[in-house]
């Protein structure tokens, strides 16, 4: 397999996690979903930092941020697919 | 190809007590703060010995105190350990670290510095260091079965790397070598916040999930909530997570969970710095998620090494148990090259299995119980931190 630049962990999660350095804005992304290798291509629409998380789809604020396919927080303003999502746009329900 | 994990070995130090220890220390141990002195002072005269300084011994009381001598009794009674000269202010409770030691069969000698002063202390400590030296220096090391190890694992400045990659590698070796009949340890009760629904289900049976519930809950209320001053947000994540990518304690959570794989379960809890009295397999112990002080609780417990993923690299050590740095994030091996002992992260650029990676950890970790100095040791870290309850009187 080439290089994936974005790794999803399960098909639930609608975030998928920047694994090579210095990914620009519009790179079509080989993205790889790690429990069974499946791969399907997205295209970034921001510059994201290695480990930062981009939205697999559009995101509306009040929505729930799956990872792990297990719920990670609550998105709390809208984030278009491809668009960096942390802590400015997702935080957690506990507090 | 597959490995067969039933014939590992490796080559340790069969101590008094049948365990099996992967260093030979000659530890100088002071019982409290004020006798730091004395014993750095030992270690300095006598080559071949480990002063372990801390900040703590006077004036604790309750489950503190007992937590104290937990903590120094484990540290002395640690296969990692050959021999013990231990040092504090008073007979009594220096009596009382040697009994506790010597119960593992080890050399062990106390020495009280009241009525003799430092010099007299240090004179007289020095002699017994030396002995110990010399006994320490004629054990040899011989096979054992790796299956005898007792590993603990706890990770540091993760990131989502770390949960894609290092955590899951040390999932994969608890996976295969706790059915061997290792035993495990893992902790951090604060960080399992967010995915303590799944931690729960990981016990070995409901009873055992559901006193784990118990004191997660008692530590979120009698700690968290006491104390809080703010929603948390900036110290769970921290800002070095932050920085790494974490977005929430809930992210953090399910990837620092991924230490225990996929079929492991535990099978007691430890209170912080306890022995496991159960048999082999996984155990939670009580612990703060602080590096340094995490490491220090399960070498106490008796953990001979550790397993430490990082993400955004963390450089702790432990004065007697060799602390093993997993990394997947491709820019910490980068830029901290000389704190690595695993590069994993082959995992993210898919050329790498968490199988594989797992039979590497497991390489490693026979090679350092085998003798190869971690970087953390290679490096001079030796952080010994002692974890506190409460305000000494």
């Amino acid at each position: 397999m080439p290089i994936p630049q974005l790794l999803v962990h399960d098909h639930k999660d609608n975030v998928g996690v920047v694994v090579v350095e210095g990914l620009e804005a519009n790179t079509k992304m080989l993205c790889c979903v790690t429990h069974d290798n499946s791969t399907f291509e997205l295209e970034s629409i921001a510059a994201v930092p290695i480990g930062h998380k981009i939205a697999l789809k559009d995101l509306k604020a009040g929505d729930t941020a799956f990872k792990y396919g297990e719920d990670i927080g609550k998105i709390i303003a809208d984030v278009k697919k491809g668009d960096h999502l942390h802590t400015h746009n997702c935080k957690t329900k506990r507090w | 190809m597959t490995m067969d994990y039933s014939n590992l070995t490796v080559q340790g130090y069969r101590r008094e007590n049948g365990r099996v220890g992967v260093r030979n220390h000659v530890v100088i141990l002071p019982l409290d703060d004020i006798s730091n002195a004395a014993c750095e002072a030992v270690a300095n005269n006598i080559k071949g010995t480990l002063a372990i300084p801390h900040a703590y011994g006077r004036l604790q009381f309750g489950e503190d105190l007992d937590l104290h001598f937990r903590t120094i009794i484990g540290t002395g009674a640690n296969p990692n350990v050959a021999a013990c000269v231990v040092i504090g202010i008073e007979p009594s409770w220096t009596q009382k670290v040697v009994d506790g030691i010597a119960a593992t069969g080890k050399p062990v000698q106390g020495f009280s510095i009241e009525q003799n002063g430092d010099l007299k202390t240090i004179m007289d400590a020095s002699r017994a260091a030396k002995e110990m030296v010399h006994f320490a220096t004629e054990l040899q090391r011989e096979e054992c079965p790796l299956s005898e190890l007792w590993i603990s694992t706890k990770c540091g400045e993760s990131d989502t790397t770390t949960g894609l990659g290092s955590c899951p590698t040390v999932g994969n070796m608890y996976d295969k070598l706790l059915p061997e009949g290792i035993y495990g340890f893992f902790g951090e009760t604060s960080e399992i916040t967010g995915a303590e629904h799944i931690c729960q289900k990981r016990a070995i049976n409901e009873e055992v999930g559901e006193r784990w519930y118990k004191m997660w809950k008692a530590y979120q209320d009698d700690v968290i909530f006491a104390h809080q001053t703010d929603d948390l947000s900036d110290s769970q994540p921290t800002k070095g997570n932050i920085e790494g990518g974490l977005t929430t304690i809930e992210e953090k959570a399910l990837g620092n969970l991924e230490k225990i794989g996929r079929t492991s379960k535990y099978i007691e809890i430890l209170e912080p710095a306890e022995a496991p009295k159960s048999g082999n397999g996984l155990y939670f112990m009580d612990s703060s998620s602080a590096a340094a002080e995490c490491v220090t609780l399960m070498a106490a417990g008796g953990a001979v090494v550790h397993t430490f993923p990082t993400g955004q690299g963390n450089v702790i050590g432990n004065p007697i148990v060799p602390v093993i740095k997993i990394t997947a994030n491709p820019r910490t091996v980068r830029t901290m090259s000389e704190h690595v002992d695993l590069d994993v992260s082959g995992i993210l650029r898919r050329e790498m299995t968490i199988d594989e990676a797992g039979d590497a950890l497991i390489d490693m970790v026979a090679r350092t119980a085998n003798g190869r100095n971690t970087a953390a040791e290679a490096l001079g870290h030796r952080e010994f931190s002692m974890t506190k309850l409460y305000r000494s009187a």
